[in-house]
């Protein structure tokens, strides 16, 4: 099973219909609560963070026969400057606009790597590449 | 803390309704915040209903609840709505009430009630 979601730069009225549609996949396959919740959390924390700092990617979900879910987030830039400073939580380099819509508190990326099973971050001025496990 | 309740202790107005029973509905958790990350990030493992209060009158709130199985959000403040909120609340199933009453009041109310 694999879907693949164009997000857009600074569309906040679209932001988190990627999350929403993957969470509603799952749902009907019936998986475990926990994982769901986990998935929501990280894809949505994940889908906001191209809409807001990048100009623009995909969101990639893949679930393998063994139910092992991965999430793969991929923009085309501008890239993350520091990428130890940006997984400190309370960090933020969001805009006034995306704090005014209820982001950029700094927990992104803390919070992905709380949920997920495993956490991979690589960033050049090309684009920030996320990939993410769960089960 | 029965729905019916606290609609009626905040003076809160329905704008769509989701689920049929949902006055009925008992919430002993509530959750305020106008960030998102935050509601993300300390309940992300709440396994019983919390109640969402807000001021961030956008669908992003909605999505919030959604990503997080929050089922009831009550809007602060008494901000303008527009359409899309609504129509946003009604494919995410989520109920959504709004009350004049401020982050803070509408906070101390319920918790003077019991609502932790």
């Amino acid at each position: 099973m694999k879907y693949v979601y164009q997000v857009e730069k600074e569309n906040y009225e679209d932001a988190g219909k990627a999350s929403t549609d993957i969470k509603r996949t799952l749902k009907t396959i019936g998986i475990d609560r926990r994982v769901l919740k986990a998935v929501a959390i990280a894809c949505y924390e994940a889908e906001i963070n191209i809409v807001i700092h990048s100009n623009g990617g995909t969101v990639t979900f893949e679930m393998d026969d063994d139910g092992v879910i991965t999430l793969s987030f991929d923009d085309v830039g501008p890239g993350i400057e520091d990428l130890e400073l940006a997984q400190t939580p309370g960090y933020s380099t969001a805009s006034t606009k995306a704090r005014s819509l209820g982001f950029g508190a700094g927990m992104g990326l803390s919070n992905m790597k709380s949920v997920a099973s495993s956490f991979q971050i690589t960033s050049s001025p090309e684009g920030t590449h996320i990939q993410m496990t769960f089960q | 803390m029965l729905v019916q309740d606290i609609v009626a202790l905040l003076k809160a107005r329905e704008i769509y309704i989701a689920q049929d029973n949902i006055y009925q509905k008992n919430y002993d958790k509530g959750f305020a915040t106008d960030l998102m990350s935050d509601a993300l990030a300390l309940l992300k493992d709440e396994t019983e209903d919390v109640l969402f209060l807000t001021g961030l009158a956008n669908v992003q709130s909605l999505r919030t609840a959604e990503v997080l199985d929050l089922d009831t959000v009550i809007l602060v403040r008494g901000k303008p709505l527009d359409q899309q909120m609504i129509e946003t609340a009604k494919d995410l199933h989520i109920n959504l009430f709004q009350t004049d009453q401020t982050m803070f009041e509408a906070c101390g109310l319920l918790y003077g009630k019991g609502m932790r």
